[in-house]
């Protein structure tokens, strides 16, 4: 007996289902596509970008909508797996008929569905990092984030002015850390940069003591890591632990409150690129970034009582960047606004200023980061 | 009484061809296309697992780390050494069913959950492999894969792999379905009973368990191979350990030692995630509920759980 | 000894000594109920996450631990009373696949109730690191180790010493003949469970101030602490203790002299050869086969 009310639910729920998966087409609405991983290794990136998309698209409704058209966002969780996020893009285009797709936490998510994208004609905007994304530059295809290239960079020059040469570098098992670890090797030897000694650590790991001793004993002047999450802490407190010599840099995927928090006086002394929405308060006034910043802050902050993470800036200037373009579109026709998003200029967003063109999908210039130090706690702005 | 329950089984081939060749006109877009189509790609690995554990009774936890192996051969040696994708796919086949061979006698040597854990730390080595040599896999980041082409003929419309996935998996049924009625099959029903009478009465154990062992592995890496091609990027969390955990899941739901459970319940738990979208942030929630409740309600898996309550109503 | 082999050893064994903590909860399962419980895994989550959001309630941390532990044990009963108990005339895998499902709704759960974000807790008792022969010990690593010392000081006491543990070792060992004693065979199901949960919850708390704990923290935990109950042998106490220890201190060894990329699979080596030379486990009892 049990059962057959068992099968009687299932069979119940699944309709229910159905008919809400089926859905009714709400005319005249412009239609936002996402797809995120909310959840699974990278949901600390995810989970933000998610918040921050929810929370302005909610926002641009109250306001009005874009071009007097209420605004729909569909948004699937893909768990960081490539091949739930092409099934969702499939949907998104064929089932949804969204306008404009927003999404795409990591890199392998994102060049896994670029097939899609370019095959249906939907203007895709990524908030993903590596560069092979925009580069070679694709018709559909834009992102916001800085490249992995980009934060890299920021880094040898600090050093150099710093007078270091000689580095360490550790780096987690991540698509992330992988990109980095490999632009950190590939731009060191023009930088005057020499790399002494590269480890890893595995998912999951909770102590990185026997890798940072290596580096502590192959006498280097300072170490770059290349990770985030959780790791960045644990990283951070050995790397003092240890008394290692020298500073320790970060990328900016430690940008969150969460990695201070986390590392705690370990944290202290730490130089790292990042978005100038973390410091928005101690830019001078005259800085362009500085109300955008602050304003999403405390939207944010009210809304979710959490820190901000430049995570969920991304997906700021991704929709932002999408409203823009389709408001000067006047229109959800795709090619026109993807011409219109193509010719996003002197747009000024969380992560810097944005210029695109036809051969710069991404539009953001490397004095777009902002060079940080922890310094009791909090950040403390550089220059 | 045995002719009744082999014509049964092979009019199922019947009807499971029925399916396949209608289905189509019942798909209005790429999504529903794309969910059938992973469907049928992971109801070929499972229709394998589930000779090994169902009919064979030896668990693999790391099936997906095959699954990944043919993934990834055709991808390497199809867009990084020029070769063909159908002498690609042929390599990477040999290539998994000789590793299966080369372990299969040391693995299968273990019991229940040491070979759980011996099969789980395979899978495991695999995909860590895949995620660090970045300059051959792309690492974690993925590679792209050209599709597939066989005498100058591209495939890249979905109704195109929908064909070659339908067909692949009606063959696939059919061959295991052979088997067990084989006189492999009965001998590994045997093992399944109990390995030491079967010992006893003469059974080379071994032998058969090995050949169930690479058989299914060969199923796993070429179903790996046609997805490789079809979605023309891969990333290593194909060969992760949650996938494996996936397909076995997947043999279980639908019912140990049933081939058609395993199509079902490759159907069901790929298009399941599709429909509980709807449950937004409890999406997850919900997903391991409805495992849990089915197993603790239907033990022996859907298929032959319905098959028993039709059997009591009728009788 | 080198300063350098030392240092990879305390991080060995500190790390090892939790999966030893994890891979004891599998065991005591297992011994109960032969079912491999891969909801393990989620008691370390709910240990960590569940002190510091008890926490941040306002309750002092002593409180917020003991709390996060009884949360795990109400949690780790209700698993065996509503799920693990209701299925036990179902086969071995059909069990492992709801405790999967367990886990996937309990981590789900724990993402949506309380977050996505990393959380660290305060260490005991400071971060001041004690210098020993040129290497360093936190002092976090002396409370794991000490903790774990005498968890299985207690549990050799329980099962040896005590008429209920020796009841549950009784009936591990031959659970048709524990009810003929007169053994509640189902009040040692639960009290497995919840020793199992209480024991995973400590080696979650534990290890927070090192590592920050996430809604996921559980699932590499979780496989680490398996395979240390399985290199042991499967039941058995002392065994998973060892089999923790060799997994961490492998790991360690392996990032510190082979390769750090490959220091996992490097442990996952030696457990597989382990079980090719000994395929019990290193303390598992040869299982002779019923025919």
């Amino acid at each position: 007996m049990n059962f057959v009310r068992y099968i009687c639910t299932l069979i119940a729920g699944a309709a229910l289902a159905l008919c809400s998966f089926i859905g009714i087409a709400v005319a005249d609405t412009i239609k936002i596509g996402s797809f995120l991983a909310v959840t699974g290794p990278a949901s600390f990136l995810g989970d933000p970008e998610k918040k921050t998309l929810e929370l302005y698209v909610d926002k641009i409704n109250e306001q009005g909508g874009i071009n007097g058209k209420q605004v729909e966002l569909t948004l699937y969780d893909t768990g960081l797996d490539a091949k739930e996020a092409v099934t969702f893009v499939k949907r998104l285009i064929s089932e949804d008929q969204v306008d404009i797709i927003v999404g795409g936490t990591t890199t392998g998510e994102t060049m896994a569905v670029l097939k899609e994208i370019e095959k249906a004609g939907i203007p895709f905007i990524s908030l993903a990092g590596a560069s092979v994304i925009i580069d070679p530059p694709k018709k559909w295809v834009f992102k916001t984030p800085h490249t992995d290239a980009m934060a890299v960079g920021m880094v040898y020059n600090d050093m150099k002015k710093e007078g270091i040469s000689k580095i360490g570098l550790i780096a987690g098992a991540g698509g992330f850390d992988k990109s980095c670890m490999k632009n950190a090797q590939a731009l060191a030897e023009g930088a005057g940069i020499s790399i002494a000694i590269a480890e890893t650590y595995g998912k999951g790991d909770n102590d990185m003591t026997p890798q940072l001793t290596k580096i502590k004993n192959a006498g280097v002047d300072a170490t770059l890591f290349c990770g985030f999450g959780g790791p960045s802490s644990i990283v951070t407190k050995n790397y003092a632990q240890l008394g290692i010599e020298g500073p320790l840099y970060h990328t900016h995927g430690s940008c969150s409150k969460g990695f201070i928090k986390g590392a705690g006086d370990a944290a202290n002394g730490v130089r790292l690129p990042c978005a100038a929405l973390l410091v928005a308060d101690q830019l001078p006034d005259d800085d362009p970034q500085k109300t955008i910043g602050m304003d999403y802050i405390k939207a944010y902050t009210d809304k979710y009582g959490s820190d901000v993470s430049t995570f969920g800036g991304h997906a700021y200037d991704a929709l932002f960047i999408a409203v823009e373009a389709l408001t000067k579109a006047g229109t959800t026709d795709k090619a026109k606004v993807r011409d219109a998003i193509e010719a996003t200029e002197n747009f000024i967003g969380v992560d810097g200023i944005f210029n695109m063109s036809e051969s710069d999908h991404m539009g953001l210039s490397l004095d777009s980061f902002k060079m940080l130090e922890v310094e009791n706690g909090n950040w403390k702005y550089l220059y | 009484m045995k002719g009744a329950t082999v014509a049964s089984r092979y009019g199922g081939v019947f009807v499971l061809a029925v399916i396949v060749a209608v289905l189509p006109w019942f798909l209005p877009n790429s999504f529903y296309f794309d969910v059938v189509i992973n469907s049928g790609i992971a109801a070929i690995v499972c229709v394998g697992l589930n000779l090994l554990i169902g009919y064979a009774g030896q668990i693999s936890l790391g099936h997906a780390g095959f699954f990944a192996l043919g993934a990834y051969s055709s991808a390497i040696l199809t867009d990084n050494l020029g070769w063909p994708p159908i002498v690609s796919l042929g390599s990477g086949l040999l290539v998994v069913a000789l590793l299966a061979f080369a372990i299969a006698r040391p693995i299968l040597r273990l019991k229940g959950h040491y070979l759980a854990m011996a099969t789980l730390g395979m899978g495991i080595i695999i995909s860590i492999v895949l995620n660090q040599e970045v300059d051959l896999t792309g690492g974690p980041d993925g590679m792209p894969v050209s599709s597939f082409s066989l005498l100058g003929q591209e495939v890249d419309s979905e109704l195109g792999w929908y064909w070659i996935v339908g067909g692949s998996l009606i063959i696939t049924v059919w061959l295991a379905l052979n088997l067990i009625d084989s006189a492999v099959g009965r001998a590994l029903r045997a093992v399944h009973g109990s390995e030491v009478a079967a010992q006893v009465a003469g059974v080379d154990t071994t032998r058969y368990k090995i050949l169930i062992f690479v058989v299914s592995a060969v199923l796993a890496a070429y179903a790996g191979s046609l997805f490789a091609h079809y979605t023309g990027f891969l990333t290593p969390s194909e060969g992760s350990f949650f996938r494996s955990i996936e397909f076995v899941t997947m043999v279980v739901l639908g019912g140990m030692a049933s081939v058609f459970g395993s199509v079902i319940g490759a159907a069901i738990l790929t298009a399941l995630p599709q429909f509980l979208t709807v449950f937004h942030d409890y999406e997850h929630v919900m997903f391991g509920l409805v495992m849990m409740l089915t197993m603790i309600f239907m033990p022996k898996g859907l298929l032959p759980s319905l098959r028993n309550w039709i059997n009591k109503r009728t009788s | 000894m080198s300063s350098e082999l030392l240092q990879f050893l305390l991080s060995g064994i500190t790390v090892g000594a939790i999966y030893a903590l994890v891979g004891l909860g599998f065991s005591i399962i297992y011994n109960a109920s032969h079912v491999i419980n891969f909801a393990q895994g989620e008691f370390v989550m709910i240990g960590g996450m569940g002190t510091v959001f008890i926490a941040s309630a306002g309750a002092p941390f002593p409180i917020a631990m003991i709390g996060a532990v009884l949360l795990a044990v109400v949690i780790g009963i209700s698993l065996q009373k509503l799920a693990i108990e209701r299925a036990r005339h179902a086969s071995v895998v059909t069990i492992i696949i709801i405790t999967i499902g367990a886990s996937i709704f309990l981590r789900g759960l724990a993402g949506v109730i309380w977050n996505r974000d990393f959380h660290s807790l305060p260490a005991f008792s400071g971060e001041q690191p004690i210098h020993v022969a040129g290497a360093v010990i936190v002092p976090q690593s002396l409370w794991i180790l000490g903790v774990t010392v005498a968890v299985a000081v207690a549990l050799f006491v329980f099962f040896n010493r005590t008429m209920i543990g020796k009841a549950m070792l009784g009936t591990a060992h031959n659970p048709f003949a524990a009810k003929l004693v007169g053994i509640n065979t189902n009040n040692i199901l639960i009290l497995s469970f919840a020793l199992a949960a209480a024991l995973g919850a400590i080696g979650g708390i534990l290890i927070a101030p090192m590592a920050p704990t996430h809604y996921q923290v559980g699932i590499m935990l979780g496989l680490k602490g398996f395979s240390a109950a399985i290199v042991g042998g499967l039941g058995s106490g002392p065994g998973a203790m060892v089999g923790g220890l060799l997994v961490g201190i492998a790991e360690a060894l392996a990032a510190g002299y082979i390769s750090s990329n490959y220091k996992d699979v490097v442990a996952f080596v030696i457990i597989l050869l382990v079980l090719f030379f000994m395929p019990s486990g290193l303390f598992g009892s040869r299982a002779s086969e019923r025919v």
